[in-house]
């Protein structure tokens, strides 16, 4: 117990120290948090209030890049070595990470949702707690799949094309970046096997609709049991040694980590639960841009304008 | 003697097809510096790191304080203290705050501020790990090797890759631990340093332990001769040196004719009068005290260092 506190101490501390730490989890995040609710949401409350989910999700997702690349370097760079000829074992090392990975994520996401009450009036976020949860949550079964992503790669570079070839589907088909109502069925129909189309669905319920965090039942326990599968298949993969390489067989025991959403994504394609969730809320979110229209119309279609006040050109 | 701490019975390490140790055995005594030394390669770093518990082996009987590596690797490690070779901390870990997290993971425990003032880093308690000379980041290894104040401690290559006048530097810590009597097994490929350090060294070539002894064992084993190697302007008939008066083996390594002599004075001689004869010139000869170099020729007909 003492060997993980003083790990998980030491990942904080490094991680304050990367500069690459620093913008990638602090910088990037809030550029996405400006241009999401900002732009995209047209600062209403209503708007911002849809993309804070999505911005949420972005920021627990990237969780698994950071902490997979440190991993392998860590195992590269013969660091892993040393603390093998400790009494630390890979069990500490790996939930040292994750919890690390956790309380690193937490500050930022309350900034973040102090500016959206602060900035953007997002007064639906009555349910803090249940946020934070379901960061903690998303952030732990992110951070286990970064776990899985080391114990399969063998250098940095597969780690970063590996990284790369799981997170563009994970941001793009999930909702994450595009609303999931917005994108075509059957992008929509694939976005359900993806861990992510729950993760930004949980969020979205939760913020916008108000919805308890009980309610999003589905979403935590498949995210929960996710994270559970991949934290043990990586103690199993786990390698101190850069020369040890994984046997093909375990590459195939990866497969495993896909299962518990294989399965949710083919039980949702035949409910449509998620799916009507979230055309609701961009629903919702449209006619709320809806109301903002009259005003747009006016100036670009004067001639129509039912406000008495524009003039209209000769 | 005292008790065996450490004890190797027929040990073998195989990596796929390849058998990197092949049936060694020894064991070291509480109290003495034990050295493995031998070519890059030779298995001593498997063999070593099968002790430590870090890799597995595949046959053989191995008991370090009293444990099985394998079996009771956890209780071992904190038994032990160990320098690898390659290996590093991460970049932006203190010095001070690297002894304190390692120190913390342990029962028993040494104080970091001592160990800092013993290993001469206490200037560098807040420099950051990728800020340290290679010097200074062995000196952390060693310190970092005995915060848990370890019965047995391994030194795998303490001084590889450093520059002489570093390389002395390390030799006066190990020898500074070796006078408060703690027990170690070392690795290298230097001859001066297993001379210098070691109270017993064990030669090692290809998996296989080719000699054991005290250094001065092993010297007066090879014969207590003195080698002469010399270079020639014309190639020699094999065996032709070996009838020189005072000889007692006489080999070509790489170009070099390598003689073990008895009485030197004599060798000599009758080496320049024999080149006058055949109408041969000598181009070079050195004359060098009898070394763990010459057991090693002796041994496996080749150099240590290739």
């Amino acid at each position: 117990m003492s060997n993980f506190a003083s790990l998980t101490h030491m990942r904080i501390r490094l991680a304050l120290r990367n500069k690459m730490f620093f913008f990638f989890s602090i910088v990037m995040p809030f550029i996405f948090f400006f241009g999401y609710l900002g732009f995209f949401g047209k600062s209403v409350p209503a708007g911002a209030a849809y993309f804070l989910g999505p911005v949420l999700a972005l920021n627990v997702m990237g969780s698994f890049w950071g902490l997979s690349a440190t991993i392998v370097m860590f195992r590269e760079q013969g660091i892993l070595r040393r603390f093998h000829v400790s009494p630390v074992t890979a069990s500490d090392l790996l939930a040292s990470s994750v919890v690390a990975n956790i309380a690193l994520t937490l500050p930022t996401v309350t900034l973040e949702l102090l500016l959206a009450r602060l900035i953007f009036h997002v007064h639906t976020l009555d349910n803090l707690f249940g946020i934070l949860v379901l960061v903690a949550i998303g952030t732990m079964s992110f951070a286990c799949l970064g776990l899985v992503i080391a114990s399969v790669t063998n250098t940095m570079q597969e780690t970063q094309v590996l990284n790369q070839l799981i997170w563009l589907p994970l941001i793009f088909l999930s909702g994450a970046t595009f609303p999931l109502g917005y994108l075509p069925r059957v992008v929509q129909r694939v976005g359900l096997f993806l861990p992510a189309t729950y993760l930004v669905n949980a969020f979205q319920q939760v913020i916008v609709n108000s919805a308890s965090v009980l309610s999003r039942y589905t979403e935590i326990a498949s995210l929960v049991f996710w994270a559970i599968l991949t934290f043990f298949l990586s103690m199993q993969l786990f390698r101190w040694e850069p020369e040890t390489k994984i046997p093909r067989r375990a590459k195939l025991l990866v497969l495993a980590t896909a299962i518990p959403f294989v399965l949710l994504g083919i039980w949702e394609n035949r409910t449509d639960r998620i799916l009507r969730e979230s055309q609701t809320a961009f629903a919702a979110f449209e006619s709320a841009l809806d109301s903002l229209r009259p005003a747009v119309r006016m100036t670009i279609q004067p001639g129509n304008a039912v406000n008495p006040a524009s003039k209209s050109p000769p | 003697m005292g008790n065996a701490i450490l004890q190797v019975e027929n040990l073998v390490k195989r990596y796929g097809d390849v058998e990197a140790v092949r049936g060694v055995s020894f064991s070291v005594e509480e109290g003495e510096v034990f050295g493995l030394l031998g070519p890059n390669g030779a298995g001593k770093t498997s063999t070593v790191e099968v002790l430590e518990g870090l890799r597995a082996r595949d046959s053989g009987r191995v008991s370090v304080c009293g444990l099985d590596p394998q079996r009771d690797s956890q209780a071992l490690k904190h038994e032990i203290g160990a320098a690898l070779q390659s290996t590093a901390l991460p970049d932006k870990l203190r010095v001070m705050e690297a002894l304190r997290l390692f120190a913390s993971f342990y029962r028993r425990r040494r104080n970091p501020e001592e160990l800092l003032e013993r290993f001469g880093l206490k200037e560098k308690r807040h420099a950051f790990y990728n800020q340290l000379s290679g010097g200074q980041k062995q000196r952390l290894a060693l310190a970092m090797a005995l915060v848990n104040d370890p019965k047995l401690l391994f030194f795998d290559e303490p001084t590889a890759g450093l520059d002489p006048q570093v390389r002395r530097e390390i030799y006066d810590i190990i020898e500074e631990l070796k006078r408060d009597q703690k027990t170690i097994l070392m690795t290298t490929h230097y001859i001066e340093e297993a001379e210098r350090l070691c109270d017993r060294v064990a030669i090692i070539d290809h998996g296989n332990l080719i000699a054991l002894g005290t250094p001065r064992e092993l010297k007066t084993r090879s014969g207590g001769t003195t080698r002469i190697e010399v270079r020639l302007s014309k190639p020699e008939p094999n065996g032709t040196l070996r009838n020189l008066e005072g000889v007692v083996d006489a080999r070509e390594l790489d170009g070099t004719y390598v003689l073990h002599s008895a009485r030197p004075p004599q060798t000599i001689v009758s080496l320049v009068k024999h080149l006058e004869a055949e109408g041969n010139e000598l181009v070079s000869l050195e004359i060098a005290t009898p070394s763990l170099e010459d057991v090693f020729i002796e041994m496996t007909g080749r150099r240590l260092r290739d």
